[in-house]
């Protein structure tokens, strides 16, 4: 087939794409049942849910890692554009960084029942670092096949902002169960739970996003 | 320079909002800039020209394909010479080099280096057959013979939305097994 024949077939192919966005977001609707359901068989709400929304350092882990997914989301569109760079995006990841720090500082300056070691160990830790990554997987599979539908010329960036993506959603539901809820304890657990996922999601991405 | 790119980044408005002729000359006018371009990358890497052709259809299916990640405010050129640049690094890649291409290879063609129209390829052809029958029937139909959407469907007793979906499937068929190969 010369070029020329080629040039004519796609100018007849006038099928339209969906937006990346939109398949994204589709593909991470039908993943999140998924993660819902491991969460609900396997860890639950912690029961004392109703005292705990009182406290703010529980209210904290949620704006952590919606601040997280939601920072991921919008790079990872960002990134979908084959023309794009990181510049210019990567403070957005300084907003969960920064609310985890200010959290660590007001903690820090309030009087605590607990040492700070003890506050940073908890009790939750294995938990945190299998649960996390776990409900993360099919988000992460999600994340990467609306990423697919893009063109990120940077396939491992992209993976691994899907990772942060997926455990900032699955580390959502998973705060929801932690009985821990020391800033310390998020800022070391659930980080090292992240960047597990956002490897993982750079490997895959390295292999599935090009295109 | 300039002017050459705002009239790429009109006409390509005008294909996504549905002028098929005007996506036919965004096509027709940057394929001589891609064809230069891979030229160029060939020669920088030691690999003989004659295979410019196929990086240049293989960049056209992929401007194709992902046509939906350009945004309409944005101007046409660096989205098309950063899929070109991708493909390109790739193509050289997989010919067993590690180049680096310069984005000012796609920018920095003169209006005289035109290459000959002349286009021998074959990868997009080998892949061709490896297609499923009504993908390939359909393709060549359109390709080869350069019947309609509707002729092609009166001849495989199809209907015109059938020659759509085997024409746009057949296309996003090819492209996976080029880059798998």
């Amino acid at each position: 087939m010369d070029t020329d024949q080629l040039i004519r077939t796609l100018a007849a192919d006038n099928v339209r794409a969906r937006p990346v966005g939109f398949v994204l977001a589709l593909a991470l609707l039908a993943a999140a049942p998924v993660s819902l359901l491991m969460f609900f068989t396997e860890l639950g709400v912690r029961p004392d849910v109703m005292t705990a929304m009182r406290n703010p350092f529980f209210d904290l882990k949620f704006a952590v890692t919606l601040a997280l997914a939601t920072s991921a989301i919008l790079v990872s569109l960002h990134l979908s554009r084959p023309e794009a760079s990181m510049r210019g995006w990567g403070w957005l990841f300084m907003i969960p960084a920064g609310l985890l720090v200010a959290g660590i500082s007001g903690e820090m300056m309030m009087p605590q029942r607990l040492p700070m070691m003890t506050r940073l160990v908890g009790s939750n830790s294995k938990v945190c670092l299998t649960a996390i990554p776990a409900m993360s997987l099919p988000l992460l599979a999600a994340a990467l096949v609306g990423l697919r539908h893009g063109a990120p010329t940077r396939p491992a960036l992209a993976g691994a902002i899907a990772g942060l993506l997926s455990a900032g959603l699955a580390a959502t539901f998973y705060a929801s169960h932690c009985t821990d809820d020391s800033p310390l304890f998020v800022a070391t657990w659930y980080t090292i739970a992240t960047a597990l996922v956002t490897s993982v999601g750079a490997l895959a991405g390295a292999r599935v996003l090009r295109f | 320079m300039r002017e050459r790119e705002d009239e790429w980044t009109g006409l390509m408005r005008s294909a996504i909002s549905g002028d098929s002729a005007a996506y036919h000359r965004l096509l027709k006018a940057v394929t001589p800039v891609l064809r230069a371009a891979a030229r160029r990358g060939l020669a920088r890497a030691g690999q003989p020209i004659d295979q410019a052709e196929d990086i240049v259809q293989d960049i056209l299916l992929a401007v194709h394909l992902k046509r939906h990640t350009w945004d309409a405010g944005a101007p046409f050129a660096p989205w098309l010479f950063a899929i070109a640049r991708n493909k390109l690094i790739d193509a050289l890649r997989r010919r067993g080099r590690r180049v680096f291409v310069n984005i000012d290879d796609f920018a920095a063609i003169l209006p005289g280096e035109r290459a000959a129209e002349t286009a021998s390829a074959s990868e997009v052809a080998a892949q061709l057959e490896s297609l499923p029958a009504r993908q390939r029937e359909v393709l060549q139909s359109i390709a080869v013979e350069s019947a309609s959407i509707k002729d092609t469907a009166a001849k495989y007793s199809m209907s015109e939305g059938a020659v759509r979906v085997a024409l746009h499937r057949g296309l996003a068929s090819l492209t996976a097994r080029l880059r798998e190969q």
